[in-house]
């Protein structure tokens, strides 16, 4: 759609006619979050949050540091480039961060060893059945499909029963926090193989959230189904006078944000070698989050995955500023919430004034 | 004689023990442009709604190219060739022009179901052809509807129902939110089409538009139609009558 450059009828192409991609917007408050913290990480601490002062390491920039700041939000990352997709049609998924608790635990469960320094894996699940090392694909293939069910049954509801996807999620969210606390009676689970656990090793969150952002971004801007989430997003009723299947393209956006929790759950367990009960609790709001700082309204019909990942690298920014400047972590929740707000405030002000033509 | 286009026979709809539309028979021929005249509540939009299966009818029949239809909803009239400029503007504010024109039936480059590749190049040519043919006036075609004025919108509602190669055209009110000038584009529109010859029915309760655009005018009071008018033998004050009540059709005694 960028290269659409000229009018028709007459007029002439007029630039300042041209709407500004509020993707810009968003990179520009990265780059001044992150001057912030250059600023006062010079003022404060007298080192450089973003430049490399070690002189026994090469490189312009602190490898480290960068490395850390996509690192802690590619796996909320990975359910944001889903819950960008739901928010886009003007649903909302709450269900994402349980999604992750459960599919982790069930996941993990069947990617066990047999073999733990010499005696019998003691934390096995399935150890009766002999279902232990299994290969990589079963507990992958096991856990999306939990995350396809979830998906499926978030969509249904909304979808057919005309409940609102606030409620439909909620729901969602209680039970399948309860089946990841009932799947082990609350244990941990542990002892992956080690196919599994490379699922998640070193810097694989932040080549799988790439990957799948771009990925994403690439269908959500010139595939049937991205053009579909937009219009749903923008007037339901008219996509549906026009044709478009509303009820089927709602299943389908509801299951894939509930595949890519599961991704995110598989990377999770497989980056910590366990699976915990607790686990992704808060991640759904930290995830619409991002979505919401990346430009999508709640409203529905904007939005963008390219939005989403600056509105996480602007999270990863100040997680790691807060760290940086020696701050303690309650300082960064409530930061957190201010953020949340504003964007949304942000998102509210936009729309008006785009409402008196602005 | 031309070929008819439309016709309907004895078309009723009652909604519980409101007769909203009574055996309502009408006509429309190839090439006319005919307008629906009528007080708040005399049937006009109700009528239109049975056509564009919208809503189902009590009783009667709705004739479309020669055949008897049942339009399950809008969908199935769309299909068949009857597009609607509807009064709440059926748009995507959030996208851009092409994509609204082609909203629910995307030209596709590559067909891979759900996730089909778009062909952008087919969709934008396609629109700047329809927009010439209805001579729309739009600066930027990327840009997302909700950036546009009313008159612009209402511009591209109607180049959407002209894009495909449609049968007939019905707009509820086009021009009832829109300013003078606005009101002027899509008049032009309107014109475009009747030039064309593409048969129109045109809801609208501004005198001057109807008495400038169509051929002829068909009255409805309290459901039924009162009244079914040649522009040029007839008048403003005449048409007032039979809205208000004054005057019946000869041949529509039997309805007041």
């Amino acid at each position: 759609m960028a290269q659409a450059t000229h009018g028709v009828g007459g007029l002439k192409y007029d630039a300042s006619k041209r709407a500004r991609p509020a993707e810009l917007n968003v990179f520009v408050a990265l780059l001044l979050i992150t001057a912030v913290f250059e600023i006062l990480g010079r003022l404060v601490i007298g080192d450089s949050f973003l430049f490399n002062t070690r002189e026994n390491v090469v490189g312009l920039f602190n490898q480290q540091r960068l490395e850390v700041i996509i690192l802690q939000v590619s796996i909320v990352g990975i359910i944001a480039i889903g819950v960008t997709q739901v928010i886009i049609t003007g649903g909302i998924d709450l269900s994402s961060g349980s999604i992750v608790g459960a599919t982790a635990m069930i996941a993990m469960s069947f990617a066990q060893v047999a073999i733990v320094n010499g005696n019998p894996n003691p934390k096995a699940i399935f150890p009766e059945l002999g279902w232990l090392d299994l290969p990589v694909i079963v507990p992958i293939l096991v856990g999306m499909g939990c995350g396809l069910i979830a998906g499926l049954i978030n969509g249904s509801l909304i979808a057919y029963t005309r409940i609102p996807p606030f409620i439909a999620t909620l729901g969602m969210m209680v039970a399948a926090r309860g089946m990841s606390r009932w799947w082990s009676t609350g244990n941990p689970i542990s002892f992956p193989t080690e196919s599994y656990a490379a699922i998640g090793k070193g810097l694989m969150p932040v080549v799988i959230f790439i990957t799948l952002a771009i990925l994403f971004q690439l269908i959500m801007s010139y595939t049937k189904y991205g053009r579909h989430c937009y219009a749903i997003g923008s007037n339901e009723e008219a996509a549906r006078i026009s044709g478009i299947k509303v009820e089927h393209h709602k299943v389908l956006v509801y299951v894939i944000a509930g595949v890519l929790a599961s991704v995110a759950a598989l990377v999770l367990s497989s980056k910590n070698l366990t699976a915990q009960a607790g686990m992704g609790v808060m991640y759904e709001l930290d995830a619409i989050a991002m979505t919401v700082i990346g430009g999508a309204s709640l409203a529905g019909g904007r939005g963008s995955i390219i939005g989403t990942v600056i509105g996480a690298l602007i999270f990863g920014v100040i997680i790691s500023g807060f760290t940086f400047l020696k701050l303690d972590a309650y300082y960064q929740e409530m930061v957190k919430g201010v953020i949340i707000v504003g964007a949304v405030v942000l998102d509210q002000w936009r729309q008006r004034r785009q409402a008196i033509g602005g | 004689m031309e070929e008819v286009i439309l016709r309907t026979e004895g078309l009723t709809k009652h909604y519980g023990g409101v007769h909203a539309l009574e055996n309502a028979n009408f006509e429309l021929r190839m090439g006319e442009h005919v307008a629906i005249m009528g007080d708040n509540g005399a049937g006009k939009s109700t009528f239109v709604r049975q056509i564009t299966g919208v809503e189902q009818r009590t009783s009667g029949k709705v004739i479309f190219g020669g055949q008897e239809v049942h339009f399950k909803g809008p969908l199935d009239a769309r299909q068949a060739g009857i597009e609607t400029v509807f009064q709440n503007l059926a748009l995507a504010d959030d996208l851009d022009v092409p994509s609204n024109l082609f909203l629910g039936r995307e030209k596709i480059w590559l067909n891979l179901g759900p996730f089909s590749i778009l062909d952008f190049k087919g969709m934008r040519a396609a629109t700047e052809k329809a927009l010439l043919r209805t001579a729309v006036k739009i600066p930027n075609l990327g840009n997302s509807i909700r950036k546009m004025s009313g008159g612009q919108r209402q511009c591209v509602a109607i180049a959407r129902t002209a894009t495909f190669a449609s049968k007939l055209i019905i707009m509820d009110e086009p021009t009832a939110a829109l300013g003078v000038q606005e009101t002027t584009q899509v008049e032009n529109i309107i014109r475009t089409l009747k030039a064309n010859g593409e048969p129109l029915i045109i809801i609208s309760h501004n005198m001057r538009q109807v008495f400038d655009l169509a051929d002829r005018i068909v009255v409805f009071r309290r459901g039924r139609i009162v009244a079914n008018l040649l522009k040029h033998e007839t008048s403003g004050e005449d048409v007032v009558a039979y809205i208000t009540g004054a005057k019946t059709g000869a041949e529509y005694a039997d309805a007041a």
